[in-house]
């Protein structure tokens, strides 16, 4: 009979080799599953991981998927600073989509002034009003004890009516008809948030998801607070004799993931989505679970972790455009993914030994 | 116009002409579609899919076409749009109305590539739009309605306050009153294209507030299922939904994309086609009424048909005055008619619905 019997300390070399070995089992099980559909396992996974980045449209998708990994790496640097800590923040979409909100406010306010002041105010405005929605949570479970989890997830829901509510009412463009939506942010050049070099993709939610994954390793590896996150994280009791307090963990948390995620919703409503309707969160919130975990929580792995990412729903599109696979198989391939990951994660903190019963 | 402008335009001009009349015929023409759904949503995307595979039959081995399914609308429409053209595709359909400014972007940047856009304002020298008079249904099942019902109470399972649903909610009103001068129309708001809990949700409220007839606009089944558990009826939307006929689904308003599909791609292959905003009904075969079951009486089937081939000829217009607005101000005077600039804008119900429109 197999049992696991848990690990004193993990290799190294296992911390790196299970996200590999999760993206290998995840290609072979989708293989598996394009052959029983009946499509060439081979060309589909060819078409999903490497025709984006070197097929013959790669010019126009390699900086797509800078454009598509950047909200993942920017929300999911900020969860996985409070998944360290053992803090559960599951509502980046609901950060996200508030953040769009309150970014976007700022420009339609604005609107038709230029001005230099306007971007960086909408900026910061996405990032107070993600933070924000984000110690909602935080307080309650600091004040009443309620769960983050479960808060920080109600609160998508709530999010999703506001944006409805904003689209349909308040902030619909008085120009669209009667149509649902916002003004257009991308052609309000005080506002847009455009490409900043022509066919490198990059805008400025881009920069700042380089700058998140820098200032999320600082924070972790250099100072005091992530030595702190970190420790509480492995040992709540003995953090806390530390003198850590975990309420101010809980807020700094819940408080910097919100705003990152509040961030990323304005740089997508300034840029690629242009406007706020009421199906302005797309789900960016919920993938970048995935994409810190699929990271190890690390900011190297979440840049790695966040571009794979982009690569399968860039790449699940050409499948869908040349083979005829179902939308789904990018769904499917995300679950396996996260699955997988999991699955072996099992590995880095257990070993397997073999026992004898009786 | 000023010169440089003429210089462009006549330049444009000898471009075009000199370019294709019409459509090589050795290689097929690429038809690409973006949906907003999967193809299986038995609704809204199965119709728009339902015209690409009628475009197929129609042309066979002159076109070819591919599609891009479950693509939501915002930051990934801009994307999904540039591969569609990327791909090689001579003409992309895209088939959800918050597509409308990624359409224009792309469009911009493929000048040969040709575009058609459902359900939208925007227009350009390579994009058109197309839509449905999904009004001049509403007037039909309206006036079943307004027969069938006992209580003297229809529901109407409305979306979003957008022009579309109010004229759905006005046309079938006003046809329901026409035969039925006592009649009450209850509306839910559901905000919602397709949530079949919530729909169901809405038909009960409807239900228990005494509505035994409902129209929805929403695109599940789910109030139906909800209809037949109580034995009152409803009519199939988007999709004919004939899986509850006879009853509760005693008829259906659905859309019928392929009829313009097959028009447009035809005109394409022989070079005639132009950005136009198509806005067709009952009589150009994009508006469809589904077959009046049994439950319905002979009688009032056989007017709900009349007044179904009179819109479809063009001899009756479903807004036709007398009517007011709620407020009690004048709208339309005896035997005049709506224009299409007053319907596309529409944002208030005619007089006697005492429901509001959210603002």
């Amino acid at each position: 009979m197999i049992r696991l019997v848990p690990r004193t300390d993990t290799p190294a070399l296992l911390q790196i080799a299970t996200p590999i070995l999760a993206v290998l089992a995840t290609m072979i099980a989708g293989g598996i599953l394009f052959a029983i559909m009946g499509h060439d396992p081979v060309a589909a996974i060819r078409t999903i991981f490497w025709d984006p980045l070197f097929g013959p449209a790669a010019s126009y998708s390699r900086p797509q998927l800078l454009v598509k990994a950047a909200p993942l790496i920017l929300i999911a640097s900020g969860l996985a600073v409070g998944f360290r800590a053992g803090i559960w923040n599951i509502g980046a979409e609901g950060q996200y989509i508030i953040g769009a909100i309150t970014g976007a406010a700022v420009a339609l306010a604005a609107y038709p002034a230029e001005g230099m002041w306007i971007f960086p105010a909408m900026v910061i405005a996405g990032a107070v009003g993600g933070w924000a929605w984000g110690m909602i949570p935080a307080l309650l479970g600091n004040w009443f004890g309620a769960s983050e989890i479960l808060v920080s997830l109600m609160l998508v829901y709530v999010a999703q009516r506001i944006a409805a509510w904003m689209a349909f009412g308040p902030m619909k463009n008085p120009e669209g008809f009667g149509m649902p939506g916002s003004r257009n942010l991308q052609q309000y050049p005080a506002a847009a948030n455009p490409e900043l070099v022509a066919g490198t993709g990059a805008h400025w939610g881009v920069v700042a998801a380089a700058l998140a994954v820098l200032a999320t390793w600082f924070l972790m590896s250099r100072h005091i607070r992530g030595f702190h996150i970190r420790a509480a994280g492995i040992a709540p009791r003995a953090a806390r004799f530390a003198g850590v307090k975990p309420e101010t963990l809980v807020a700094f948390c819940l408080g910097l993931s919100g705003a990152l995620a509040g961030m990323a919703g304005l740089f997508e409503v300034a840029g690629p989505a242009g406007q706020i309707t009421d199906k302005v969160g797309v789900g960016y919130g919920f993938t970048a679970i995935i994409v810190a975990f699929l990271g190890r929580l690390h900011p190297v792995g979440i840049l790695l972790a966040g571009l794979l990412l982009a690569l399968t729903y860039i790449g699940g599109e050409l499948a869908q455009l040349t083979m005829n696979l179902p939308a789904a198989t990018v769904q499917v391939f995300q679950g396996m993914l996260l699955f997988f990951l999991l699955g072996f994660d099992l590995l880095t903190r257990y070993r397997i030994a073999r026992r004898i019963t009786a | 116009m000023n010169r440089r402008q003429l210089i462009a335009s006549v330049a444009a001009l000898t471009t075009i002409s000199l370019a294709a009349p019409t459509w090589a015929q050795d290689e097929p023409l690429k038809v690409g579609f973006i949906y907003v759904g999967p193809i299986s949503d038995g609704g809204w995307t199965y119709q728009h899919d339902q015209g690409r595979l009628a475009v197929e039959a129609e042309f066979g081995d002159r076109v070819e076409t591919t599609y891009l399914e479950s693509v939501p609308e915002g930051v990934d429409a801009e994307r999904a749009l540039t591969q569609l053209a990327l791909a090689g595709n001579d003409v992309i359909y895209a088939t959800s109305f918050g597509y409308m400014d990624a359409v224009i972007n792309v469009a911009a940047k493929f000048p040969d590539v040709k575009f058609e856009h459902n359900t939208g304002y925007k227009r350009a020298d390579n994009v058109g739009t197309y839509d449905g008079r999904f009004y001049e249904g509403r007037a039909v099942t309206g006036t079943i309605a307004g027969r069938m019902t006992k209580t003297n109470k229809i529901g109407y399972i409305a979306t979003f306050p957008i022009p579309e649903v109010i004229q759905g909610i006005n046309s079938a009103y006003i046809h329901a009153k026409k035969v039925n001068p006592d009649v009450e129309m209850k509306v839910v708001w559901a905000y919602t294209w397709f949530d079949p809990a919530k729909e169901a949700d809405a038909a009960n409220a409807l239900m228990a507030e005494g509505v035994d007839v409902i129209l929805q606009h929403t695109n599940s089944t789910a109030p139906l299922a909800q209809l037949q558990q109580q034995g009152k009826i409803g009519f199939g939307q988007a999709a004919d939904m004939a899986s509850f006929a006879p009853s509760p689904r005693v008829s259906s308003v659905y859309n019928n994309w392929g009829a313009h599909y097959v028009k447009s791609v035809g005109r394409i292959l022989d070079g005639t086609w132009k950005p136009e905003a198509v806005w067709g009904g009952i009589g150009d075969g994009i508006v469809a009424i589904g077959e009046i079951t049994e439950a319905v009486p002979a009688e009032v089937k056989a007017e709900a048909e009349a007044l179904r081939d009179k819109i479809g000829a063009g001899e009756y217009h479903p807004f036709t005055g007398p009517l007011n607005k709620a407020d009690g101000s004048a709208w339309l005077a005896e035997g005049q008619t709506a224009t299409d600039e007053e319907l596309s804008g529409m944002n208030f119900f005619v007089e006697g619905i005492t429901a509001e429109i959210p603002q």
